[in-house]
C-alpha cells in the first residue's frame, strides 16, 4: 500500500471518484445538520456519550469481564483475540466445527480489519457479504471507500454491470432484465442474497455496541441483512472490538439517539437489533463472541490517543473532512478512512510504515472533524500528538508492552508525512475550507498543548488559536526543514 | 485482560467505575405533549419514514386487517400464537393461516406473503415500534421474511415519547427488534430504495381511541 499523498494522488485524478464522493459527503452532511437540529439537547447527548465510554475504557478490564459472566450467563461463549491472526484463526476453528464451508456476513468493520474474508477463503470457506454496498464491493473485487456507504464510488452503471457479470460466480446469477435503476438493482441483490440467507447455517456479524451489565449485543442497520444473520442460521459468531463496550442497557437511550442522526441522518435507522446469549427456538442456537484486541489495549495506553476508542463508527467525521472529500476512502490504506481513520490506523498499526507515519499528515487541522463527532473525540490533538510520535518518536505501547520508538527523521516514513502535508497544501480548496472552519470550532480547542508543550502550557492560558494550525505547522517543518525536506523527496 | 491493566496504568487503583462522572442532562423527553399529541407525532413519525399508517378502534380492527390482506392479494399470513384470535376472524379461510413454531423453516417463511403482530412498545419522537418477541409477537424470523408486516400498535397505552421512555420499558433479557420503516438502502448513489431483505412494506395500524384518560409513558 502506497503512503497517503500517492494513493491520495491517483485518487484525486478520478473525477468519478471525487464528484461522487462530494455529491455523497455534502448531501449527509446537511441531512445530518437538520437531524441534530431537532434534539435541543444535543451537546449533553454529546457530552454523556463521551463520558459514558471514557468510563467503559478507564475501567475496561472490569466491564470485560463483567461482559464474559453476563454473555456465558445466557448460553454464549466467549472468546479472546490478541491481534488479527489469532481472531481469524479463531473464527475459522468455529466455521469447521460446524461442517459448514459457507457463511453470510453482516458488514463489519472489525472482520475487515483483520482481513477475515481473505482468512476464511484459504482454510477453503466462503464469507459471503450481506449488505447491499458491500456486496457491489465484494463482486466488484474491490475495497469498500466509506464507512457508511461502502460503494459510493461506483456508479449505478458499474453497478449494473458488476452484478450482470459476476453474480453467477458467487450464486444465483442477475436476471435478465436488470436496469441501472437503484430498484431494480436492489431487487436483483434481494434475491442472489435470499437464497444465500434461506440456506444460511452460520452467520459472522461484529456488534455496535455490548452491555456489559447484560451481556447485550447490539447491531444497527437499514437493510434488514444484519436481521437475516442474525435470525436465520443455526450458529452466530460475532467479532467485535472490546472498545465497543457500554456499561449499562439504559446507557443505549443516548448512543441510539446519537447514532443515528449522526451516521445516517434519521431519527432512527430503520432496524436495530439486540440479543442476549441464545433464545430458546428464536434465532442461533450457538452464539461465540470474539473479544478483538488487535492494537487496542497498545491505543489505550496512550493517555492522549485512548479517546479514539471512544468511535462509534457513524462516519460523521468523513463527511465534513476537505482532505477525505478530495482523496476518498481508499488512500487511507486501512478499514477505517477519514479523519477517525487517520487516528485509529496509525495507533493500531503503529507507525512505523510508510503509510501510517504519513496518515497523521492526511489532514487540515481544520477540526470540523472534532466538531461533529458525537462522543467528542478531539482528532485534531490527537493528529498533533501522532505527528510528534512520527517526528520525534518517544514512549509507545507495542503489544502491550511499553517501549521507546526512535524518531522517524531521514526515513521513508517521515519523507511520507511530509509529503502527505505538501499534498493537503497542494490542493489550496482544502486549505481554505480548513481554515474558515477553523475560526469556528476555537471553543473546542485542546486546553493544554500535546507533548513537549504541555509543561509549558500546565501554568498558561492558550491563545484563542490552535497551538498549532496547519499554516502555522507548515511554516515551522518548512522553514525549519524546508531545504532538508526537499533534499529527500 | 493483563494488558489491558497494563494498558491503564494511569487510572488509579482506587478509582472505581462510578467515580468516572457521566452527566445525564439530556431530557428524558422532548418535549411537551399530550398523550393524543403523542400518538399523532408517532403517526407522523412513522409516515416520513415511509410506513403506512391507519387508524382504527378494537370493533373495526378485525375488518381492517382483512381488508389491508386482501388490497395485497394475500393468500398466506404467518401467525404468532398469541395473536387475539378476533383480530383475523374478519379473514376469509382461503388465506392460509401458518402458525409460528418452531418447526417452521426460512423456506417455508419465504412462501408466505404476510404477518401480522402486536408490538411492545413504539416510540413516538423517532417513530419507531420495537418487537420483544412476546406470544403475540412471534419469533424474530416471522416479521423479517415475509414482504409485508402488519404491526397493530394499541394507542395511547403502548405508545411513549422517548427513546429513553421506550428502553425503560424494555427487558435487555428478551431479543429486540427496532422497525423505524421498511428496509431501505441508499447504497446506489444515495437514492433510497424500500425492502432490500426484509419487509418492503410496513403498515401500522394504531387501534383504540386516539386520546384516553391514562397519560402515555408516565405510569
Ligand atoms: S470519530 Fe466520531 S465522527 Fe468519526 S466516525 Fe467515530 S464517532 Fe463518528
Amino acid at each position: 500500500m502506497p503512503a497517503f499523498p500517492a494513493a491520495a494522488d491517483a485518487s484525486t485524478r478520478n473525477t468519478q471518484l471525487r464528484a461522487n464522493l462530494r455529491h455523497a459527503t455534502h448531501t449527509i452532511r446537511a441531512k445530518r445538520a437538520t437531524a441534530v437540529a431537532e434534539l435541543d439537547d444535543w451537546s449533553s447527548l454529546r457530552a454523556a456519550g463521551a463520558a459514558i465510554k471514557d468510563r467503559s475504557l478507564r475501567h475496561l478490564d472490569h466491564y470485560l469481564e463483567q461482559l464474559e459472566s453476563a454473555v456465558t450467563a445466557a448460553g454464549g461463549h466467549v472468546h479472546w483475540a490478541a491481534d488479527a491472526d489469532e481472531a481469524n484463526r479463531i473464527v475459522t476453528e468455529l466455521v469447521q466445527a460446524t461442517g459448514e464451508r459457507e457463511v453470510v456476513k453482516v458488514k463489519s468493520m472489525a472482520t475487515q480489519e483483520i482481513g477475515l474474508n481473505g482468512a476464511l477463503a484459504t482454510a477453503g470457506i466462503t464469507a459471503y457479504e450481506t449488505d447491499l454496498a458491500e456486496l457491489i464491493v465484494q463482486l466488484g473485487d474491490d475495497l469498500p471507500s466509506h464507512i457508511l456507504v461502502p460503494a459510493i464510488h461506483r456508479n449505478r452503471g458499474e453497478i449494473r454491470d458488476i452484478f450482470a457479470e459476476k453474480m453467477a460466480q458467487w450464486g444465483r446469477p442477475a436476471p435478465e432484465w436488470l436496469t441501472d435503476a437503484p430498484a431494480d438493482l436492489a431487487e436483483a441483490a434481494r434475491l442472489h442474497l435470499r437464497e444465500k440467507f434461506l440456506n444460511a447455517k452460520v452467520g459472522i456479524s461484529g456488534a455496535n455496541f455490548m452491555v456489559a451489565e447484560t451481556g447485550t449485543l447490539v447491531v444497527v442497520e437499514s437493510e434488514g441483512n444484519g436481521r437475516m444473520c442474525l435470525t436465520l442460521p443455526e450458529t452466530l459468531i460475532s467479532v467485535v472490538g472490546i472498545e465497543k463496550i457500554v456499561p449499562t442497557f439504559q446507557d443505549l437511550e443516548v448512543f441510539l439517539q446519537l447514532l443515528p442522526r449522526s451516521s445516517t441522518a434519521e431519527r432512527m435507522n430503520p432496524y436495530t437489533s439486540t440479543w442476549t446469549g441464545t433464545t430458546d427456538a428464536d434465532g442461533p442456537r450457538t452464539f461465540h463472541l470474539v473479544l478483538l484486541d488487535n492494537g487496542r489495549t497498545d491505543t489505550l495506553a496512550d493517555t492522549v490517543g485512548r479517546q479514539a476508542l471512544r468511535c462509534i463508527r457513524c462516519s460523521a467525521c468523513l463527511n465534513v473532512c476537505p482532505v477525505y472529500e478530495r482523496a476518498g476512502g481508499h488512500a487511507y490504506g486501512s478499514a477505517y478512512p477519514g479523519p477517525i481513520g487517520a487516528i485509529l490506523t496509525p495507533q493500531l498499526r503503529g507507525v512505523q510504515s510508510e503509510l501510517d507515519a504519513s496518515l497523521p499528515y492526511a489532514s487540515s487541522l481544520c477540526g470540523a472533524c472534532y466538531e461533529v463527532c458525537p462522543v467528542a473525540i478531539d482528532i485534531p490533538e490527537v493528529l498533533v500528538h501522532l505527528r510528534e510520535r512520527v517526528v520525534e518518536g518517544g514512549p509507545v505501547s507495542v503489544r502491550g508492552t511499553r517501549t521507546v520508538i526512535k524518531p522517524a527523521k531521514g526515513h521513508a516514513a517521515e519523507r511520507a508525512a511530509m509529503r502527505a502535508a505538501r499534498w493537503a497544501l497542494d490542493h489550496p480548496r482544502v486549505l481554505r475550507t480548513g481554515q474558515r472552519l477553523a475560526s469556528r470550532t476555537r471553543r473546542f480547542h485542546p486546553r493544554r498543548l500535546p507533548g513537549p508543550g504541555r509543561a509549558w502550557s500546565d501554568t498558561r492560558e492558550l491563545p484563542k488559536v490552535p497551538e498549532e494550525s496547519f499554516r502555522d505547522w507548515w511554516q515551522r517543518t518548512r522553514g525549519e526543514s524546508g531545504t532538508e525536506g526537499r533534499k529527500t523527496t | 485482560m493483563a494488558r489491558i491493566r497494563r494498558a491503564l496504568a494511569d487510572v488509579p487503583r482506587a478509582e472505581t467505575p462510578d467515580a468516572v462522572p457521566v452527566e445525564r442532562t439530556y431530557h428524558r423527553v422532548h418535549g411537551d405533549r399530550t398523550p393524543s399529541e403523542t400518538v399523532d407525532l408517532l403517526a407522523e413519525h412513522l409516515a416520513d419514514y415511509r410506513a403506512i399508517v391507519h387508524r382504527t378502534d378494537a370493533p373495526a380492527l378485525p375488518a381492517l386487517i382483512a381488508r389491508l390482506l386482501a388490497d395485497r392479494g394475500a393468500t398466506s399470513v404467518a401467525l404468532p400464537p398469541g395473536l387475539p384470535d378476533s383480530w383475523l376472524s374478519a379473514v376469509p379461510d382461503a388465506v392460509r393461516r401458518v402458525p409460528d413454531t418452531a418447526e417452521l423453516t426460512p423456506h417455508d417463511l419465504d412462501a408466505v406473503s404476510s404477518v401480522v403482530t402486536a408490538c411492545a412498545v413504539a416510540i413516538a419522537e423517532t417513530g419507531t415500534v420495537v418487537l420483544d418477541a412476546a406470544p403475540d409477537q412471534g419469533r424474530r424470523r416471522i416479521t423479517l421474511v415475509p414482504d409485508h408486516h402488519i404491526c397493530v400498535i394499541r394507542v395511547p397505552d403502548q405508545v411513549v415519547d422517548s427513546v429513553p421512555e421506550g428502553l425503560e420499558r424494555l427487558d435487555p433479557a428478551r431479543p429486540l427488534t427496532w422497525i423505524s420503516g421498511p428496509s431501505a438502502t441508499s447504497d446506489i448513489e444515495l437514492d433510497r430504495v424500500e425492502g432490500v431483505h426484509g419487509p418492503r412494506t410496513l403498515e401500522v395500524i394504531l387501534t383504540g381511541p386516539p386520546a384516553g384518560p391514562e397519560t402515555a409513558g408516565q405510569s
